[in-house]
């Protein structure tokens, strides 16, 4: 069973790297796709095409001056959908990879590092299937939610890698389960988030004129207004998880195992960190002085403090927290 | 009918007095949004040096080591509190500053939206068409009508005259003053567990002669909170009767289980994650390890035995302590102790030894093959100094400055064998115990804190999920009666439209049958 979780997360990644190249091809050969036209109407001189917000029944009209001579862009819609489709194909064998995982340690796959970095990537790309079946028009963002569920499974297989081992002592605990899952499924979101945060921050680069990498990606991706909003969502809808995972469960927990309910374990420290600055981010998104840039730089500070929690907490410290098993 | 309220003309402006101006806009400015969100960021930042640096509170030892390894540095990070990050100046500083803003901010916020809640929605704007949201209802319904449907799906409604106006969502900021205030009930709850708790850490052997009673001497380690005496600790002793670990093939722990007797009384089982909870403390099970038991016997034919725990230094539980027999060799006829020949032995315990050497690792951390190396050494020990020492380590003064010398090889010992030294006094050892480390710990303010972030949880939802909205609808009859409404959201909402709809779906339907009702009624 646990030889088989090996060999489902390999096809899993290679379908996850399969979706990246289906979305590259539409990103590159979808001349001006139907999301970027009708994102940037500045720059596209057609204005029946204007506010276009989301069917996908529009044929794109004008090649623009400095994009090569478009391809037929039916295809490249297809490369799209087929990049989705292989995306589901991923999701599901991914699932395949964490049950089997579970089932071969007769345990929830959250034990170590390894194990929680696939549910943590789970639950984004779930989130993202789900945002994704509303929201037709953020396809595109399809590549970039690819590439970091490749390069993030691949850092999990190459180097988080550990055989399967029931749980220590210290982790046979009910709040195991609800302690580790609100952490899981409110990083997994949080991580999400990132996509649009970043590609608002590049689309408002383009709007203002930055023409320079990375804002020349701003062409294609979803209007600013549309980023934004879907940034926010997804922050709001995780820190109230997130909230209660890490500050409520995981201090009951706490508790329990260790004497104390906080006791500023470097895990503790940049829980804490994460929340304070996703907290600032809520805050700056609902005051209307601030910036919208200024609020997403801040989302995506967050972001940086949930990797150097996952990441650098269990690499670079010893803390109460060490089941990395690194 | 809900009463409309008139809001009280502002009062005339006074020439504004310079010191209390400079305090108002002092006050105004460290009340304002941007800067709470400085002070969270300072938060954010002033709390990474705590995971970077060995803190005290979390290890003493590593800070030790820390200023072994940075002698010159450690003194300067000492003098800026940075061993002690959360209980640093600054750090206080930042946050009683962010909760000063905060209440200077919840406050005013707190008022206006009490006086929200008792007035009424505001009167219907003179162009309902310029709103977010439109419509021309196709039936006639008088205002009396709309209203019942309006408070029917619990929305607050004033009728004047020909209009209604209605408006919902207020749980929204209801739900945020609770979060905020929840957040300073949080804060009180942890400075009541500072001031009236106290914790105690020890290493406790199994066994009867071992047992321990709740006081503060009897701590390796411990804190009292400010307002706590040594006196106010619970009276009550705890023996360890049991200690039991299992382990998976690979060595991994499996399972930990202790038992301890409570001033006499049946023996209860605690273990990791579920704590022995006494009156007034919880005892936490943080480790274990193993207690070699040594006999020494010394040169005029006296023996001593002493239990000495040795502490892991790896997964495998390769154990390392120190055996020391201080009053070994005293003259039995004069009394008289001579502190060059003071007895010490430095070991390595393998639970589990291997069968030929080297013998420096365990294999595994359960009892299969134990075996003791010692070391043996002569000469002062340098207890007598008044200088606090380990007792887990010789004192390296004395071995480098020759007072205390080793005697011979190291020599390995199974359980029950012996080994005679060269002036004739010989070692045994006879066996292990099992010891635990233990936390007692009280802290009152847990459940209080538990309860402020249960209900900051709460308010956090509402106020995220909570979506302010009005919805206006003005009857104009003239030669034609016609219906309009209008509604406005005050928050992101992406739905409203879709509510706003299906209201004015609910007021014609009302509308249809309303007649028919009003026949029969």
């Amino acid at each position: 069973m646990a030889a088989l979780s090996d060999q489902l997360l390999v096809i899993a990644i290679m379908s996850y790297v399969a979706a990246m190249v289906g979305h590259a091809a539409e990103y590159a050969f979808g001349q001006r796709s139907h999301v970027g036209r009708a994102a940037a109407p500045a720059v596209v001189p057609e204005p029946a095409l204007v506010g276009a917000g989301g069917p996908p029944a529009v044929e794109p009209v004008l090649p623009s001056s400095f994009d090569p001579p478009p391809p037929a862009p039916d295809k490249a819609r297809y490369a799209g959908w087929f990049a989705v489709a292989a995306t589901v194909i991923a999701a599901l064998v991914h699932l395949g990879t964490l049950v089997t995982r579970g089932l071969a340690a007769h345990r929830m796959p959250w034990g170590n590092m390894y194990e929680f970095v696939l549910s943590v990537t789970f639950v984004g790309i779930t989130a993202w299937l789900v945002v994704l079946s509303r929201k037709h028009t953020i396809r595109h963002l399809g590549l970039f939610v690819a590439l970091a569920m490749v390069l993030l499974l691949g850092v999990a297989g190459m180097v988080l890698y550990v055989d399967v081992a029931p749980l220590v002592p210290a982790l046979k605990s009910t709040w195991f389960v609800v302690h580790v899952s609100a952490a899981v499924l409110s990083s997994g979101i949080f991580l999400l988030g990132f996509v649009p945060a970043a590609m608002f921050l590049i689309r408002s680069g383009y709007d203002r004129g930055k023409r320079s990498f990375p804002y020349s990606l701003g062409a294609r991706v979803p209007a600013a207004d549309a980023l934004d909003r879907l940034t926010f969502r997804l922050h709001a809808f995780a820190f109230p998880i997130w909230t209660f995972g890490a500050l409520i469960a995981g201090p009951i927990w706490a508790e329990a195992a260790w004497g104390r309910y906080w006791g500023w374990d470097p895990k503790e420290v940049w829980a804490f960190i994460s929340w304070i600055v996703y907290a600032g981010y809520l805050h700056a998104r609902a005051t209307p002085s601030v910036k919208r840039t200024t609020a997403t730089w801040i989302a995506v500070v967050g972001w940086l403090t949930m990797l150097m929690n996952l990441f650098g907490v269990n690499i670079f410290f010893t803390g109460l927290h060490s089941y990395g098993g690194l | 009918m809900t009463v409309v309220e008139e809001k009280p003309a502002p009062a005339p402006a006074r020439r504004p007095n310079a010191a209390w101006a400079l305090l108002r806009n002092s006050w105004r400015q460290l009340t304002s949004m941007r800067t709470a969100l400085i002070l969270l960021f300072l938060l954010a930042i002033a709390a990474i040096p705590g995971s970077v640096l060995p803190q005290r509170g979390v290890d003493a030892q590593n800070v030790d080591g820390y200023y072994a390894e940075h002698p010159t540095l450690a003194p300067i990070l000492e003098r800026l509190g940075a061993f002690e990050v959360f209980a640093s100046p600054w750090f206080s500083a930042i946050y009683l500053l962010l909760f000063t803003s905060l209440i200077g901010c919840i406050i005013p916020r707190l008022r206006d939206h009490f006086r929200a809640m008792r007035m009424a929605p505001p009167a219907v704007p003179a162009r309902l068409d310029r709103l977010p949201q439109h419509a021309v209802l196709t039936g006639t319904p008088d205002a009396d009508a709309i209203a019942a449907v309006l408070r029917k799906r619990r929305w607050r409604v004033a009728v004047r005259g020909d209009t209604v106006s209605a408006e919902k969502g207020h749980l929204k900021e209801t739900g945020n003053l609770l979060f905020h205030l929840a957040l300073l009930a949080v804060l009180f709850g942890v400075a009541i567990g500072s001031w009236y708790g106290w914790h105690g850490n020890r290493l406790l052997v199994a066994g009867p002669d071992n047992a321990f009673c709740n006081t503060l001497q009897q701590y390796d380690e411990s804190g009292l909170g400010a307002r706590v005496d040594a006196s106010d600790l619970p009276r009550f002793c705890l023996e360890l009767t049991d200690f039991q670990a299992k382990f998976l093939a690979t060595g991994q722990p499996e399972s930990f289980r202790a038992t301890a007797r409570v001033d006499g009384g049946a023996p209860r089982s605690f273990s990791v994650n579920s704590p022995l909870r006494l009156d007034g403390a919880n005892v936490y099970l943080l480790g274990h390890g193993y207690a070699p038991v040594i006999k020494y016997t010394d040169r005029y034919g006296r023996s001593q035995t002493t239990t000495a725990p040795f502490l892991s230094v790896d997964g495998m539980l390769t154990s390392e302590g120190v055996a020391a027999f201080p009053d070994a060799n005293v003259d039995p006829k004069t009394g008289a102790r001579d502190s060059k020949l003071q007895v010490a032995f430095e070991g390595l315990y393998l639970p589990t030894a291997p069968d030929t050497a080297p013998y420096t690792r365990s294999l595994f951390p359960a009892e299969r093959s134990p075996a003791l190396l010692l070391f043996a050494y002569r000469g002062n020990l340098g207890m007598d100094a008044g200088i606090p020492n380990s007792v887990y380590k010789l004192d390296q003064r004395q071995v480098t400055s020759g007072r205390l010398a080793r005697i011979g090889d190291g020599k390995l010992l199974r359980v029950g064998e012996k080994w005679t030294l060269d002036d004739g006094t010989s070692v045994e050892f006879l066996g292990t115990k099992q010891y635990a480390t233990l936390s007692v710990r009280y802290d009152p303010g847990e459940k209080p804190v538990l309860a402020s972030a249960a209900v900051g949880l709460l308010g956090l939802m509402l106020s995220l999920t909570g979506r302010r909205r009005r919805v206006f609808f003005r009857v104009t009859t003239g030669r034609s009666t016609l219906v309009e409404a209008g509604g406005l959201p005050r928050t992101d909402y992406a739905g409203f439209a879709e509510e706003f709809a299906q209201l004015v779906k609910d007021v014609e339907d009302r509308d249809s049958e309303g007649p028919v009702n009003g026949r029969t009624v």
